[in-house]
Protein backbone atom coordinates (compact mmCIF):
# COMPACT_ATOMS: atom_id res chain seq x y z
CA UNK A 1 0.00 0.00 0.00
CA UNK A 2 1.27 3.46 -0.90
CA UNK A 3 0.80 6.62 1.16
CA UNK A 4 -1.77 7.91 -1.36
CA UNK A 5 -3.75 4.72 -1.06
CA UNK A 6 -3.59 5.02 2.69
CA UNK A 7 -4.76 8.62 2.56
CA UNK A 8 -7.70 7.68 0.33
CA UNK A 9 -8.90 5.37 3.09
CA UNK A 10 -8.10 7.72 5.95
CA UNK A 11 -11.69 8.87 6.48
CA UNK A 12 -13.08 5.35 6.41
CA UNK A 13 -10.46 4.32 8.92
CA UNK A 14 -11.28 7.25 11.21
CA UNK A 15 -15.02 6.55 10.87
CA UNK A 16 -14.43 2.88 11.52
CA UNK A 17 -15.89 1.91 8.16
CA UNK A 18 -13.23 -0.45 6.82
CA UNK A 19 -13.34 -4.21 6.42
CA UNK A 20 -11.08 -6.34 8.63
CA UNK A 21 -8.86 -7.16 5.62
CA UNK A 22 -8.42 -3.52 4.69
CA UNK A 23 -7.75 -2.71 8.31
CA UNK A 24 -4.92 -5.23 8.36
CA UNK A 25 -3.42 -3.67 5.24
CA UNK A 26 -3.67 -0.21 6.75
CA UNK A 27 -2.06 -1.50 9.91
CA UNK A 28 0.79 -2.96 7.89
CA UNK A 29 1.35 0.38 6.18
CA UNK A 30 1.30 2.28 9.46
CA UNK A 31 3.94 0.03 10.96
CA UNK A 32 6.44 1.21 8.40
CA UNK A 33 5.29 4.76 7.73
CA UNK A 34 5.67 7.40 10.38
CA UNK A 35 4.24 10.10 8.11
CA UNK A 36 0.90 8.37 7.75
CA UNK A 37 0.86 7.55 11.42
CA UNK A 38 1.31 11.22 12.30
CA UNK A 39 -1.32 12.22 9.75
CA UNK A 40 -3.81 9.75 11.18
CA UNK A 41 -3.25 10.68 14.80
CA UNK A 42 -3.28 14.42 14.29
CA UNK A 43 -6.37 14.24 12.07
CA UNK A 44 -8.17 12.30 14.78
CA UNK A 45 -7.04 14.86 17.31
CA UNK A 46 -8.30 17.68 15.07
CA UNK A 47 -11.77 16.16 15.01
CA UNK A 48 -11.73 15.49 18.73
CA UNK A 49 -10.74 19.07 19.55
CA UNK A 50 -13.46 20.58 17.37
CA UNK A 51 -16.01 18.20 18.80
CA UNK A 52 -15.20 18.94 22.40
CA UNK A 53 -14.83 22.72 22.24
CA UNK A 54 -17.79 24.96 21.53
CA UNK A 55 -16.41 27.88 19.57
CA UNK A 56 -19.69 29.71 19.10
CA UNK A 57 -21.25 29.68 22.53
CA UNK A 58 -24.82 30.87 22.70
CA UNK A 59 -24.92 33.18 25.76
CA UNK A 60 -27.79 32.59 28.18
CA UNK A 61 -29.07 36.18 27.90
CA UNK A 62 -29.20 36.01 24.13
CA UNK A 63 -30.80 32.60 24.29
CA UNK A 64 -33.58 33.81 26.53
CA UNK A 65 -34.19 36.91 24.43
CA UNK A 66 -34.37 34.99 21.18
CA UNK A 67 -36.41 32.30 22.81
CA UNK A 68 -39.00 34.77 24.08
CA UNK A 69 -39.21 36.34 20.63
CA UNK A 70 -39.70 32.99 18.94
CA UNK A 71 -42.37 31.86 21.36
CA UNK A 72 -44.23 35.18 21.23
CA UNK A 73 -44.41 34.93 17.44
CA UNK A 74 -45.39 31.28 17.51
CA UNK A 75 -48.19 31.86 20.00
CA UNK A 76 -49.65 34.39 17.61
CA UNK A 77 -49.65 31.60 15.08
CA UNK A 78 -46.71 33.16 13.28
CA UNK B 1 4.78 10.57 27.16
CA UNK B 2 2.88 8.33 24.84
CA UNK B 3 3.47 4.67 24.31
CA UNK B 4 4.23 3.71 20.77
CA UNK B 5 1.53 1.06 20.75
CA UNK B 6 -1.20 3.54 21.61
CA UNK B 7 -0.64 5.23 18.26
CA UNK B 8 -2.58 2.55 16.50
CA UNK B 9 -6.09 3.63 15.68
CA UNK B 10 -7.84 0.35 16.35
CA UNK B 11 -6.85 0.63 19.96
CA UNK B 12 -8.64 3.92 20.33
CA UNK B 13 -12.28 3.83 21.17
CA UNK B 14 -14.48 5.46 18.57
CA UNK B 15 -15.18 9.10 19.34
CA UNK B 16 -18.60 9.44 20.83
CA UNK B 17 -21.30 10.89 18.68
CA UNK B 18 -23.05 13.83 20.26
CA UNK B 19 -25.85 12.66 22.43
CA UNK B 20 -28.25 15.29 21.15
CA UNK B 21 -28.96 13.44 17.96
CA UNK B 22 -30.52 10.18 18.90
CA UNK B 23 -30.93 7.44 16.42
CA UNK B 24 -34.22 5.67 16.14
CA UNK B 25 -33.95 2.33 17.84
CA UNK B 26 -36.31 0.41 15.64
CA UNK B 27 -38.32 0.81 12.46
CA UNK B 28 -41.59 1.18 14.29
CA UNK B 29 -40.31 3.08 17.24
CA UNK B 30 -41.22 6.73 17.12
CA UNK B 31 -38.49 9.32 17.51
CA UNK B 32 -39.22 11.56 20.54
CA UNK B 33 -39.06 14.60 18.23
CA UNK B 34 -41.88 13.21 16.13
CA UNK B 35 -44.07 12.94 19.21
CA UNK B 36 -43.30 16.58 20.06
CA UNK B 37 -44.13 17.64 16.51
CA UNK B 38 -47.47 15.82 16.79
CA UNK B 39 -48.21 17.71 20.01
CA UNK B 40 -47.41 21.05 18.36
CA UNK B 41 -49.69 20.18 15.47
CA UNK B 42 -52.41 19.44 18.00
CA UNK B 43 -52.03 22.98 19.31
CA UNK B 44 -49.59 22.57 22.17
CA UNK B 45 -47.07 25.38 21.72
CA UNK B 46 -45.10 24.34 24.80
CA UNK B 47 -44.02 21.24 22.89
CA UNK B 48 -42.39 23.53 20.34
CA UNK B 49 -40.66 25.25 23.22
CA UNK B 50 -39.01 21.92 24.00
CA UNK B 51 -37.85 21.48 20.43
CA UNK B 52 -36.39 24.98 20.35
CA UNK B 53 -34.48 24.44 23.58
CA UNK B 54 -33.22 21.12 22.37
CA UNK B 55 -31.70 22.42 19.14
CA UNK B 56 -31.10 26.16 19.55
CA UNK B 57 -27.40 25.74 20.26
CA UNK B 58 -26.81 23.65 17.16
CA UNK B 59 -28.82 25.97 14.92
CA UNK B 60 -26.93 28.98 16.23
CA UNK B 61 -23.61 27.23 15.68
CA UNK B 62 -24.44 26.31 12.10
CA UNK B 63 -25.64 29.85 11.38
CA UNK B 64 -22.41 31.25 12.82
CA UNK B 65 -20.29 28.91 10.75
CA UNK B 66 -22.02 29.88 7.52
CA UNK B 67 -22.63 33.60 8.03
CA UNK B 68 -19.52 34.28 10.15
CA UNK B 69 -21.45 37.11 11.67
CA UNK B 70 -23.01 37.28 15.08
CA UNK B 71 -26.01 39.46 14.21
CA UNK B 72 -26.83 37.36 11.18
CA UNK B 73 -26.56 34.20 13.22
CA UNK B 74 -29.04 35.56 15.78
CA UNK B 75 -31.48 36.48 13.02
CA UNK B 76 -31.03 33.14 11.31
CA UNK B 77 -31.70 31.25 14.50
CA UNK B 78 -34.91 33.16 15.10
CA UNK B 79 -36.08 32.98 11.49
CA UNK B 80 -35.26 29.29 11.13
CA UNK B 81 -37.34 28.33 14.16
CA UNK B 82 -40.23 30.54 13.06
CA UNK B 83 -40.13 29.15 9.56
CA UNK B 84 -39.98 25.60 10.85
CA UNK B 85 -43.04 26.34 12.99
CA UNK B 86 -44.94 27.72 10.00
CA UNK B 87 -43.97 24.80 7.80
CA UNK B 88 -44.51 22.11 10.38
CA UNK B 89 -47.32 20.64 8.27
CA UNK B 90 -44.76 19.88 5.58
CA UNK B 91 -42.53 17.94 7.92
CA UNK B 92 -42.60 14.27 7.01
CA UNK B 93 -42.60 12.15 10.11
CA UNK B 94 -40.22 9.69 8.49
CA UNK B 95 -37.34 12.13 8.24
CA UNK B 96 -35.58 13.42 11.29
CA UNK B 97 -36.84 16.71 12.63
CA UNK B 98 -33.28 17.80 13.29
CA UNK B 99 -32.03 17.33 9.73
CA UNK B 100 -35.19 19.01 8.43
CA UNK B 101 -34.60 21.96 10.77
CA UNK B 102 -30.92 22.21 9.86
CA UNK B 103 -31.85 22.31 6.21
CA UNK B 104 -34.05 25.34 6.89
CA UNK B 105 -31.25 26.96 8.94
CA UNK B 106 -28.69 26.37 6.17
CA UNK B 107 -31.00 27.97 3.59
CA UNK B 108 -31.72 30.94 5.85
CA UNK B 109 -27.99 31.39 6.48
CA UNK B 110 -27.21 31.36 2.77
CA UNK B 111 -29.96 33.91 2.11
CA UNK B 112 -28.42 36.20 4.73
CA UNK B 113 -25.03 35.85 3.15
CA UNK B 114 -26.37 36.69 -0.29
CA UNK B 115 -28.09 39.78 1.09
CA UNK B 116 -24.90 40.94 2.70
CA UNK B 117 -22.70 40.28 -0.28
CA UNK B 118 -24.89 41.51 -3.06
CA UNK B 119 -23.68 40.51 -6.47
CA UNK B 120 -21.38 37.89 -5.11
CA UNK B 121 -22.42 34.31 -5.65
CA UNK B 122 -22.74 32.39 -2.46
CA UNK B 123 -23.20 28.68 -2.75
CA UNK B 124 -22.29 25.56 -0.95
CA UNK B 125 -22.86 23.48 -4.08
CA UNK B 126 -19.86 24.57 -6.06
CA UNK B 127 -16.97 22.29 -5.53
CA UNK B 128 -13.87 24.20 -4.72
CA UNK B 129 -10.88 22.84 -6.50
CA UNK B 130 -8.03 23.10 -4.14
CA UNK B 131 -4.89 21.15 -3.75
CA UNK B 132 -4.34 22.42 -0.27
CA UNK B 133 -4.58 19.73 2.32
CA UNK B 134 -5.00 16.90 -0.11
CA UNK B 135 -1.40 15.96 0.44
CA UNK B 136 -0.23 16.54 4.01
CA UNK B 137 2.89 18.67 4.03
CA UNK B 138 3.37 19.47 7.65
CA UNK B 139 4.33 16.11 9.01
CA UNK B 140 5.59 17.14 12.40
CA UNK B 141 3.93 15.28 15.22
CA UNK B 142 1.90 17.23 17.74
CA UNK B 143 2.66 17.69 21.37
CA UNK B 144 0.63 15.42 23.65
CA UNK B 145 -2.65 17.18 24.51
CA UNK B 146 -1.50 20.26 22.57
CA UNK B 147 -4.66 22.22 23.39
CA UNK B 148 -3.51 22.44 26.99
CA UNK B 149 -0.79 24.89 26.00
CA UNK B 150 -3.50 27.49 25.42
CA UNK B 151 -6.16 29.11 27.55
CA UNK B 152 -9.79 28.34 26.69
CA UNK B 153 -10.17 31.76 25.09
CA UNK B 154 -6.96 31.40 23.05
CA UNK B 155 -7.95 27.95 21.93
CA UNK B 156 -11.42 29.05 20.86
CA UNK B 157 -9.83 31.86 18.85
CA UNK B 158 -7.41 29.46 17.17
CA UNK B 159 -10.21 27.04 16.31
CA UNK B 160 -12.43 29.83 14.95
CA UNK B 161 -9.68 31.39 12.87
CA UNK B 162 -8.65 28.02 11.50
CA UNK B 163 -12.08 26.84 10.41
CA UNK B 164 -12.99 30.26 8.99
CA UNK B 165 -10.20 29.86 6.47
CA UNK B 166 -11.91 26.88 4.88
CA UNK B 167 -14.24 27.24 1.88
CA UNK B 168 -17.86 27.44 3.17
CA UNK B 169 -18.83 24.15 1.54
CA UNK B 170 -16.05 22.32 3.38
CA UNK B 171 -16.74 24.07 6.64
CA UNK B 172 -20.38 23.18 6.79
CA UNK B 173 -19.78 19.54 5.85
CA UNK B 174 -17.20 19.25 8.62
CA UNK B 175 -19.50 20.85 11.18
CA UNK B 176 -22.53 18.73 10.34
CA UNK B 177 -20.58 15.52 10.06
CA UNK B 178 -17.90 15.78 12.73
CA UNK B 179 -19.22 18.31 15.24
CA UNK B 180 -22.97 17.64 15.07
CA UNK B 181 -22.50 13.96 14.41
CA UNK B 182 -24.83 13.57 11.43
CA UNK B 183 -24.17 10.59 9.18
CA UNK B 184 -22.73 11.05 5.69
CA UNK B 185 -26.17 10.33 4.22
CA UNK B 186 -27.92 12.81 6.50
CA UNK B 187 -25.34 15.46 5.71
CA UNK B 188 -25.83 14.85 1.99
CA UNK B 189 -29.59 15.08 2.33
CA UNK B 190 -29.44 18.21 4.46
CA UNK B 191 -27.17 20.05 2.04
CA UNK B 192 -28.61 18.63 -1.17
CA UNK B 193 -25.25 17.11 -2.08
CA UNK B 194 -24.35 13.64 -3.28
CA UNK B 195 -22.77 11.19 -0.85
CA UNK B 196 -19.45 11.14 -2.79
CA UNK B 197 -19.38 14.97 -2.72
CA UNK B 198 -19.84 14.94 1.06
CA UNK B 199 -17.10 12.35 1.44
CA UNK B 200 -14.60 14.20 -0.69
CA UNK B 201 -15.26 17.48 1.09
CA UNK B 202 -15.04 15.88 4.49
CA UNK B 203 -11.63 14.38 3.77
CA UNK B 204 -10.27 17.65 2.46
CA UNK B 205 -11.81 19.63 5.32
CA UNK B 206 -10.28 17.33 7.90
CA UNK B 207 -6.86 17.41 6.27
CA UNK B 208 -6.86 21.16 5.79
CA UNK B 209 -7.86 21.78 9.39
CA UNK B 210 -5.19 19.38 10.54
CA UNK B 211 -2.57 21.09 8.42
CA UNK B 212 -3.52 24.54 9.69
CA UNK B 213 -3.70 23.49 13.33
CA UNK B 214 -0.22 21.98 13.10
CA UNK B 215 1.16 25.48 13.25
CA UNK B 216 -0.11 25.79 16.81
CA UNK B 217 0.03 22.24 18.05
CA UNK B 218 3.26 20.80 16.71
CA UNK B 219 5.91 19.61 19.09
CA UNK B 220 8.45 22.24 19.88
CA UNK B 221 11.83 21.43 18.43
CA UNK B 222 14.24 20.03 20.96
CA UNK B 223 11.34 18.91 23.14
CA UNK B 224 11.19 15.40 24.50
CA UNK B 225 10.13 12.82 21.95
ZN1 LIG C 1 2.46 6.31 4.38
Amino acid sequence: MTCSEFLALLDDLIDDAVSPDTRTELQQHLKGCEHCEVTLNTTRKTIEIYRSHEIYELPASLRERLHAAIMARCKKGC
Amino acid sequence: MREKSSHFPWEFSQPKRMATIQSVAGENEQHPDVALVEQVRAGDVSAYDKLVRKYERQVFRIAQHITQNREDAEDVMQDAFLKAFEKLDQFQGNSKFYTWLVRIAVNESLMRLRKRRTGKMVSIDEDVETEEGSVPRDLADWAPDPEQNYSQAELAEILRKTIQGLPPGFRIVFVLRDVDGLSTEETAETLGLSVPAVKSRLLRARLQLRERLSRYFRKKQGGAK
